[in-house]
């Protein structure tokens, strides 16, 4: 069961938004609606769901959409209709009182302006969710000290946030979002307001969290950069449309449409592309008992000049050049073991196509993609790096 | 010409209360001078000398040194006018509407700051009040409570609450909506909003109308003096009607000494509040 399924969510902002639903059913654009009836469309029919523990990232262009989506995962904005089911139950149908329930156990957000009470010191603004909760001093201290030590700022508990730097206030958001211990964590353009350097330490430091932690993350980001780097998937919007959702490769690889591409061509695809993305079905191995003859015609068929040999269980075993080959047929040898090398390169299907570009680069055989027993996953010669940086179809290579 | 009797209508308004009102009107002045002339005996039970250290310790405590000097002395040289009983007369009319003011008027800003229709209601009723000459409705409180000094407390609540309510809407109005959403995300109820972060947010601001409403009440000491409500106000009067300018001069001075000391204290109070989370 998925976390949280959104469906066939409507947000129309403006008085009367019913009679204005009907016309966004039936099609009318943002502005014209906006132009015939005053309404604005803040959502339109988005359908998604979020697994537990991931990091689902939406991007999109200002006024998509974003802020509006992710408050309607706590009702800070009412949805005009539509269902967002959390754990299997309706949050748009449920009561007051199982709202604030929700609230104060389930959902918790960080805010990209921080949105810190500067009266109070550091640690009683981490403590502001207990607080609410009416725990007692001694205990909501205690969990509001540890959620600090856990973002790195121990030692700054009884500071002002007036004292800190922006990004240690943002931590401080956070050790106020973790020290609820809601599992769904909310997140909007949280890391924006901080500056490049402290943008990527915290970008760092949250993965490292959520290794750990293992919590719903809903991240909201214009940069694509940020988007591809933290999130398992990402949803972009457009115009209250979510038009795509995806993985990272999914997105850069087959964008929806036009709007999608404009926002992935600039990305350094070099940092987010793996090594499983671009490597060919190892189409062409032999394993041992196949023999030398063998080897040579597969070689000869598809015109290169080594092959892996795998065995039964398709665990790699080395390479075979042809040159070696065909000497060893000229000295009537049949075996294949002799024949290894192992001078190549092996390389794990999660390195990315930055790391692999210089290897690419030097070695004269083709890189070996493995998983940890050793399994043969995929080959990677020079041109396929080449497409995936260009961000040409694999199979047309 | 058509003529609007608008006049005629507010005349009517102030005889139909004043002939079914009565017994609440009675009610209000009974309440109000009983707390009015207490807290005139106990200040006047009080020796002059250890009032003024009264002041001079909260002067020391509330800001410093200064604040300290200015008090004591500013308060011995009303007592060496011979204007003490005048002063404390004043005193206890000011503290009692201001605080009458300010018990209506926080929670009017409050509600006024949650609800925007009435926002709408009120805010042009405050105008009235600040704008409207003080003496029309001067008459009408002297013919619902009589001549003295209640007519003069109700006066001057009503000339000086609106900065109160004004700037506890706006305070609290101004309370960033970032954190009113962080508030509402962690599950806060609306009282708890209320009480853990829009009050404390909106304080400086609630603390500065607080500050302007204890200065129009002071302002308000001579016109209330005009129906009665004696104090300093009556010696500035008297000075003025029966040409004893020096006399006039010496009530004067004591309301500006006066108004000083209050002000400079009133600020303190936000400051020191201000100065915890910054430093
Ligand atoms: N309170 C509101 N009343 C009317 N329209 C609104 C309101 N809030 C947002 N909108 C409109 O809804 C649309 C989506 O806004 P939203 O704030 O969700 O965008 P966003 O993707 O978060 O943008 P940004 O990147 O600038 O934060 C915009 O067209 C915006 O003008
Ligand atoms: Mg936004």
């Amino acid at each position: 069961m998925p976390k949280v399924e959104v469906k066939n969510l409507y947000k129309i902002y403006g008085s009367k938004p019913l009679k204005a639903l009907d016309m966004v059913k039936n099609g009318i654009s943002k502005d014209e609606l906006l132009g015939k009836t005053g309404n604005g469309i803040g959502i339109n029919n988005a359908n998604f769901v979020i697994e537990e523990g991931e990091i689902f990232v939406i991007m999109g262009l200002s006024g998509s959409g974003k802020s509006t989506i992710i408050r309607c995962l706590n009702r800070l904005i009412e949805p005009t209709a539509g269902e967002i089911i959390i754990d299997g139950e309706n949050l748009c149908t449920c009561n007051k009182d199982k709202l604030l329930e929700i609230r104060r156990k389930k959902i918790t957000m960080v805010f990209q302006h921080f949105a810190l009470l500067p009266h109070r010191t550091v640690a009683e603004n981490a403590a502001f969710g207990l607080e609410i909760q009416n725990m007692s001093k001694e205990q909501r201290k205690e969990k509001a000290y540890e959620a600090l030590a856990m973002v790195g700022l121990k030692g700054y508990e009884e500071s002002y946030p007036s004292e800190l730097s922006g990004g240690m206030q943002q931590r401080v958001g956070l050790a106020r979002a973790l020290a609820t211990d809601a599992d769904i964590l909310l997140m909007d353009e949280a890391f924006s307001a901080l500056d490049p350097l402290i943008r990527k330490e915290m970008q760092d430091e949250l993965m490292e969290l959520q290794a750990s932690m293992k919590k719903t993350i809903v991240f909201i980001t214009h940069d694509l950069d940020e988007a591809l780097k933290i999130g398992d998937r990402i949803a972009i919007m457009k115009e209250g449309v979510v038009v795509q959702v995806g993985t990272p490769e999914d997105i850069l690889d087959n964008p929806a449409d036009e709007y999608v591409s404009t926002f992935t061509k600039d990305v350094n695809r070099t940092k987010v592309l793996s090594a499983a993305a671009v490597m060919k079905k190892p189409d062409y191995v032999v394993t041992r008992k196949d023999g030398i003859h063998m080897a040579v015609r597969k070689m000869k068929d598809a015109s290169i000049s080594s092959i892996f040999v795998i065995s039964k269980e398709k665990m790699l075993l080395g390479l075979v050049t042809i040159d070696s080959a065909i000497e060893a047929i000229k000295k009537g040898e049949t075996e294949l073991t002799s024949l290894l090398i192992q001078d190549f390169d092996r390389t794990s299907p999660d390195t990315s196509l930055e790391e692999l570009l210089p290897i690419a680069i030097r070695t004269k055989y083709p890189i070996a993609v493995v998983d940890e027993q050793n399994k043969l996953l995929g080959i990677i010669v020079r041109v396929t790096v080449l497409a995936g940086i260009a961000g040409e179809e694999i199979e047309n290579v | 010409m058509f003529r609007l009797p608008l006049g005629d209508y507010f005349d009517y308004l102030v005889h139909w209360l004043q002939d079914h009102g009565e017994t609440v009107f009675d009610g209000i002045k009974d309440s109000g001078m009983w707390v009015i002339e207490h807290l005139e005996d106990i200040l006047l039970f009080l020796p002059w000398w250890l009032l003024v250290i009264i002041f001079i310790a909260l002067g020391y405590f509330l800001s410093g040194k200064k604040l300290a000097i200015l008090s004591g002395l500013g308060l011995c040289l009303i007592y060496s006018l011979d204007l003490w009983e005048e002063t404390i007369e004043t005193l206890s009319l000011v503290f009692t509407a201001t605080f009458l003011a300010l018990i209506i008027g926080i929670p009017l800003g409050i509600w006024i700051a949650k609800n925007n229709t009435a926002e709408k209601i009120i805010q042009p009723i405050l105008d009235f009040m600040q704008t409207m000459p003080a003496f029309v409705y001067l008459i009408p409180a002297v013919m619902f409570f009589g001549l003295g000094k209640m007519p003069g407390a109700i006066a001057t609540i009503i000339f000086a609450m609106p900065p109160v309510v004004r700037l506890t809407n706006l305070g609290i109005r101004q309370v960033p909506e970032d954190v009113i959403e962080a508030a509402v995300s962690f599950g806060s109820t609306s009282d708890q909003m209320l009480i853990k972060v829009q009050l404390p947010l909106a304080m400086p601001t609630i603390l500065t109308g607080i500050n302007q409403t204890i200065m129009l009440s002071l302002s308000m000491v001579v016109i209330s003096a005009m129906i009665g409500a004696r104090g300093l106000g009556e010696v500035v009067l008297n000075g003025v009607t029966q040409m004893q300018i020096g006399k006039g001069f010496e009530g004067g001075i004591a309301v500006v000494i006066f108004a000083i000391i209050l002000d400079r204290l009133t600020q303190s109070i936000g400051k020191s509040k201000t100065r915890k989370r910054k430093a």
